[in-house]
């Protein structure tokens, strides 16, 4: 715990880093969904989401229509979160601290600081301290997972490759994360100075992980969930939830002749009841992630419907990768 | 006596966090997902997390109606936000199933969203004189209570903290403090049971 009880008046103290973590532990054990209408909202409560991410195009399709990718309409943000009683969070650009300051001002429940969208700051990412609203951040390793959490963020997730369909970097980036932790527990204190130098991030976050043997916020896996299975790797790889976007309305995206169709507002239409059905195996996959039978089952629910195509990531140019925005 | 299994729900929600003030008061915790799980426990907190999500999970594994029954036989019941909704009679303005546990209707997100969570000081006297640190996230509060509940503790000028019988709820997150007296409270209503048959 962060602030002294001593300091509390007894009328209430908001905002401090103990409410901010303390709803990203409210979270654990589920399953976060991008959302892009206030319909799809509904269709993530009603399948057990515990919280939605609104947003105005999912990762698959920023990725496949390239251009600039801001926060969302501040309008639809508010729709989704009239529509849903589940917390809201929404995205702002890496180091875009005016969006940030907007998405506050709207009242949303926690703002990702996100590498899906275009950075705004080469360099640096928002001070997220000054805010009340919380913040959730990606990372690839420890080092950048604890310069997250200096500037005050209050969860990380893993970076993953969003909107590719492919687990392979959220693998790598919980894997990178947990081993380190695992390493530094066992070094001797001596070599936590050197090691803080080496992984980029202060001494006194570095001690802590290496005496707690975990990070000091909640640790979430995002960047590719498509499928039960997917979900059910990351909890067993030490993810304590899950973020997931593309995997499941790709999913149920409505095609002909493999082109997705737009309604008259532009969002992609989706078949609410393979969304609701493919959601709900996330989220069962998500709870009894230790139990294959569990996982056989939410994956035989899905009836057919099939998880999105994905995308080999060695086909992919250095320009096109997401998770190497921000550092 | 051995010490009493205190089952934590852990269908979702800050499970580890009860865990760990649960093992520093020397009960022995349980994390139920299951039916047996279940079975075995001596009493059962429904953590912090979200009361949709894990009436949905209750209903989709077949544990509402074993968990119904098992309080109704007098199995002590803890909620802490989440689980005091999900165990309270009705939910204010929504349309939300609950278990029906406790004679309270609740009121959801009632100091507001996330940027109205709190930290705070309340007087609890059923816990002594030292005030008690609690933390709000998101927080219901008790907007009425049935005759045979009793009100431990206001914030704001509504119950945050209620027992009826075998059941108690809190608005507030006593497992995210260094304060263990009311986990040590609901141990004493444990240890008040005989250990449930097998």
């Amino acid at each position: 715990m962060t602030d002294g009880e001593r300091g509390i008046p007894a009328a209430g103290q908001t905002g401090t880093m103990t409410v901010k973590r303390g709803l990203a532990q409210m979270l654990k054990g589920g399953v976060i969904m991008d959302v892009v209408t206030p319909e799809q909202a509904a269709v993530a409560q009603e399948a057990g989401a515990v919280a939605v991410m609104a947003l105005e195009r999912i990762p698959a399709d920023i990725r496949a229509s390239g251009g600039v990718a801001r926060m969302s309409d501040l309008s639809l943000v508010q729709r989704i979160m009239d529509a849903v009683t589940i917390p809201v969070m929404a995205k702002a650009r890496i180091g875009h601290f005016a969006e940030a300051q907007c998405l506050q001002a709207l009242g949303v429940d926690y703002i990702d600081e996100s590498e899906v969208l275009t950075p705004a700051d080469e360099k640096y990412h928002i001070a997220k301290h000054k805010f009340s609203v919380p913040f959730v951040c990606g990372a690839r390793d420890l080092g950048e997972a604890l310069r997250r959490i200096a500037e005050g963020a209050a969860m990380i997730r893993s970076k993953g490759e969003a909107g590719s369909g492919n687990i392979v970097e959220a693998v790598r980036h919980m894997r990178a994360i947990r081993d380190t932790i695992a390493e530094l527990h066992a070094v001797p204190e001596e070599e936590l100075v050197a090691r803080a130098r080496d992984i980029g991030a202060p001494l006194e976050l570095v001690a802590a992980v290496a005496r707690e043997k975990k990070l000091p916020v909640v640790l979430f896996c995002a960047g590719g969930v498509s499928t039960p299975a997917d979900a059910a790797l990351m909890m067993q790889l030490g993810a304590e939830g899950i973020f997931v976007g593309s995997g499941i309305f790709k999913a149920a995206a409505i095609t002909k002749n493999g082109i997705a169709e737009y309604d008259e507002n532009g969002f992609p239409r989706v078949d609410p009841e393979i969304a609701l059905r493919y959601a709900t195996a996330i989220v069962a996959a998500t709870t009894h992630y230790e139990d294959p039978q569990a996982v056989v089952a939410a994956s035989k629910s899905l009836g057919g419907a099939r998880p999105m195509h994905g995308i080999d990531l060695r086909s992919l140019d250095q320009s096109q990768l997401l998770s190497v925005r921000g550092n | 006596m051995d010490a009493p299994l205190a089952g934590v729900l852990a269908l979702q929600g800050d499970v580890d966090e009860h865990v760990r003030v649960l093992e520093s008061l020397g009960a022995v915790p349980v994390r139920v997902k299951t039916r047996s799980d279940l079975d075995r426990v001596d009493g059962l907190i429904v953590p912090g997390g979200e009361s949709t999500t894990v009436i949905r999970l209750l209903d989709r594994f077949e544990l509402a109606e074993p968990l119904v029954a098992r309080v109704r036989g007098g199995m002590p019941l803890w909620g802490t936000c989440m689980g005091m909704i999900v165990a309270a009679n009705d939910v204010v303005e929504l349309d939300q199933r609950t278990l029906g546990l406790i004679d309270i209707s609740v009121r959801r997100n009632a100091f507001g969203r996330q940027l109205a969570s709190e930290e705070a000081l309340l007087d609890v006297p059923a816990l002594g004189p030292e005030p008690l640190h609690a933390i709000f996230i998101r927080a219901p509060w008790i907007e009425r209570s049935g005759p045979g509940v009793e009100v431990l503790a206001t914030h704001k000028g509504h119950g945050v903290f209620v027992r009826e019988g075998n059941v108690m709820g809190t608005s507030f997150h006593p497992e995210l403090t260094r304060d263990p007296r009311v986990h040590a409270y609901f141990l004493r209503m444990l240890e008040g049971r005989e250990r449930a048959a097998a």
